[in-house]
């Protein structure tokens, strides 16, 4: 039984949406941060990840999130997230994520809350 | 009247392999839904159930490479409680003297671990760790029908 995560993304001037579909685990994890990392290499030092498609989550991919949070604090830079459930909400609340990085009900209001943070 | 009648049980042997905490936490949904607990109650069970299953399959170093889970649906003729064990047969840890459970933030192979049981404790209504060193442990985590129900069917419950 596999559960993989798929991955896009938009890029728009200066920084970048990326849209998670599927379970965050430790491959779904790397696979966010290889896409992370590669963005911060173009240049982009605001990352929303958008986590409408992601229903469950596990401890070690939320790890890795913050791993991308240290990288972007250390650049600079912003990472926020947005479209949460209630329960991953809670989850990145227990781990202390809310303290490092930005988390919005929806992508509008994460867009207009990234850029005025920039 | 509330009461701790087992109205529904389920057991099931995972063996340590990838995703195997995805088929675990499709069992917790499927109890829950019979208990008609709502769908947020339902996501924070499946959560608990997942973090259960990895630190068993990342930690324990149990022998046989298995997981041993029982749900049960409790109640006095309406499901009021749902209660999860999540049992290994590996090295265990403390306070017998095995190895220290890994604290929020241990940074294990590279990344920050170590939150599964903090998780556990914050999604559910009431979590149980036995754990002797080279006896295994066994989590036991509960949680109600409704969060309305609270301390009062917990109670009832308990005697």
């Amino acid at each position: 039984m596999t559960e993989s995560l798929r991955v896009t993304v938009e890029r728009q001037e200066g920084f970048a949406i990326v849209y998670t579909e599927g379970y965050i685990n430790n491959q779904g994890g790397e696979e966010i941060a290889r896409v992370a990392y590669q963005l911060i290499d173009e240049g982009r030092k605001i990352l929303l990840l958008n986590l409408n498609g992601t229903k469950i989550v596990n401890s070690i991919g939320i790890s890795i999130l913050i791993e991308i949070i240290e990288k972007m604090i250390e650049i600079d830079g912003k990472l926020g997230f947005c479209n949460l459930t209630a329960t991953i909400a809670k989850t990145f609340e227990i781990m202390g994520l809310s303290q490092y990085a930005q988390i919005f009900p929806d992508e509008a209001q994460a867009l207009a809350g990234l850029r005025t943070s920039a | 009247m509330t009461g701790n009648a087992v109205l529904r049980e389920v057991t099931l042997t995972l063996p340590m392999l990838p995703d195997m905490e995805v088929a675990a936490s499709k069992t917790a949904t499927a109890m829950a839904e019979y208990m008609q607990m709502t769908p947020d109650r339902i996501d924070e069970v499946r959560m608990a159930v997942i973090e259960a299953c990895i630190n068993a399959f990342e930690h324990s170093h149990a022998p046989d490479r298995k997981v041993y889970m029982t749900f049960e649906v409790l109640g006095g003729g309406e499901p009021e409680l749902l209660r999860i064990s999540v049992r290994d047969t590996g090295i265990g840890f403390k306070p017998a003297g095995g190895r220290p459970a890994p604290g929020p933030g241990t940074r294990i192979g590279g990344t920050k671990r170590g939150w599964g049981l903090k998780i556990i404790q914050g999604l559910m209504d009431s979590v149980e760790i036995d754990s002797n060193a080279g006896g295994g442990t066994t989590v036991v985590m509960s949680k109600r029908r409704s969060a309305g129900a609270d301390s009062r069917e917990a109670g009832e419950l308990r005697r």
